[in-house]
């Protein structure tokens, strides 16, 4: 990474192969809830997703560099986002809770060098469903929860530390009481690893019960849900409820059912880094409207 | 090995369950009905013996499937049909076959490296 990423070169990438994706609804009249106590000035945020460290195979040659890359390629952004958001999975699993140990803290001391302080984490199951989350939340804190930023409600759902890719009925009653005192058009975002609806299931691509957790955002006009897992873009609905998946920091994985097999996509040497990426996500908290822009691991 | 009369009172008994479970569940208890085939399945990281299911469309099969390490699941989503594995256990499913096709099974309880390699395949003609 040589230059860095202009915000024109933002909209050139976009235009050349990236995706502009507004999300949300458009002109609404007046802010309530935590929207109006902030500046609610637009901002960006970078989420990344899927860094698997720790993983070795053919499949992605350079696994030991392309988060280092990906913190590079972040860290060369002309204007660097308000926070960085992992989707979790950000380690490979490994049965040996040592070795789970030391890839997490690998992973920390890689993201470490990023320039932006402001650093948001969340489990993938291979980080947390074999020991239901212990070593996580020993580097990486609590598994599930929220904060405000600049006029939006961030909330964090954990579905993998269940090892049957369940929220449970306590963090579930947690997010209902977290969501209680917000305004039916409070500007809601909702990071979480899985999908919360049933984007393939004969893949493992759902939440078993992710639609308890829709069911109880579903009555707030403004939400937004960002996730990782699949390893690719995918862009939903459920109802008024739009779900953006990101690429992966490792390989990329096929398009829901579009194969046989849940198998990695082979590396290509000829566009190395091909199908992996990370993504900025401007908000405008006052039109309650997000523009997703996905970026390249290394300029071609 | 089961009696007849064994398998009668146990599908009295169960009748009732049957119908609470829904969705082809019923508990850790071997119930096969009479004339129902159970075709055992074994689980272990990261694979099931057999894979490959083959069924006659319209047969109803009874699956009894254990887990030889850590606990697994057995989901079949287009016969609406899953269970945990637990080790030292065994899990029973009825299974109708109601369509043709090639249709797959997966390991739905994340259970280390290889878990999204997990899977099989029921054909059924």
């Amino acid at each position: 990474m040589d230059k860095p990423i202009d915000r024109r070169n933002f909209m050139k990438l976009a235009g050349l192969g990236g995706v502009v994706f507004a999300s949300g609804l458009a002109g609404c009249a007046h802010m309530a809830g935590s929207a109006s106590d902030a500046s609610n000035e637009d901002f960006f945020f970078v989420q990344l997703s899927d860094s698997h460290w720790g993983f070795e195979g053919d499949v992605n040659p350079d696994a030991k560099g392309t988060l280092k890359k990906a913190v590079a390629a972040v860290n060369s952004l002309e204007v660097q986002p308000d926070f960085i958001v992992f989707t979790g999975d950000l380690t490979h699993t490994t049965d040996d809770p040592r070795e789970r140990r030391k890839r997490m803290g690998e992973f920390k001391e890689i993201v470490g060098a990023l320039k932006v302080p402001t650093l948001y984490f969340m489990p993938g199951e291979h980080d947390a469903s074999l020991d239901r989350g212990k070593a996580y939340q020993e580097f990486f804190g609590q598994t599930y929860y929220s904060f405000d930023h600049k006029g939006i409600h961030f909330v964090v759902i954990d579905n993998v530390s269940d090892p049957s890719a369940s929220i449970g009925d306590e963090q579930l009653a947690w997010l209902a009481a977290d969501l209680k005192p917000l305004a039916d058009d409070a500007r809601i975002v909702v990071f979480t690893h899985r999908p919360l609806f049933d984007l393939y299931p004969q893949w493992d691509w759902a939440t078993r019960d992710g639609d308890k957790a829709v069911s109880l955002l579903m009555p707030y006009r403004n939400v937004t849900v960002f996730y990782g897992h699949i390893h690719q873009e995918n862009h939903h609905m459920t109802g008024h409820i739009a779900h953006h998946s990101a690429k992966s920091l490792i390989f990329p994985l096929p398009a829901p059912g579009s194969q046989p097999k849940r198998l990695p996509l082979p590396w290509d040497a000829g566009q190395p880094y091909r199908g992996l990426g990370f993504r900025e996500v401007t908000a405008k908290p006052v039109r309650a409207e997000y523009t997703l822009v996905e970026f390249p691991v290394q300029k071609g | 090995m089961r009696t007849y009369m064994t398998n009668v009172f146990r599908r009295r008994l169960l009748t009732g369950a049957a119908g609470v479970a829904g969705l082809g569940m019923l508990g850790t208890l071997g119930f096969a009905q009479s004339g129902e085939r159970v075709i055992k399945v074994v689980a272990k990281k990261f694979d099931y013996t057999p894979a490959t299911i083959e069924l006659a469309k319209g047969e109803t099969v009874v699956l009894e499937l254990i887990s030889m390490d850590v606990t697994m699941g057995f989901n079949a989503p287009d016969f609406h049909v899953r269970t945990d594995i637990v080790p030292g256990k065994t899990a029973s499913v009825r299974l109708t076959a109601d369509k043709t096709g090639k249709f797959e099974f997966y390991c739905d309880v994340f259970c280390g490296d290889g878990h999204e390699d997990m899977g099989g395949v029921i054909v059924v003609t």
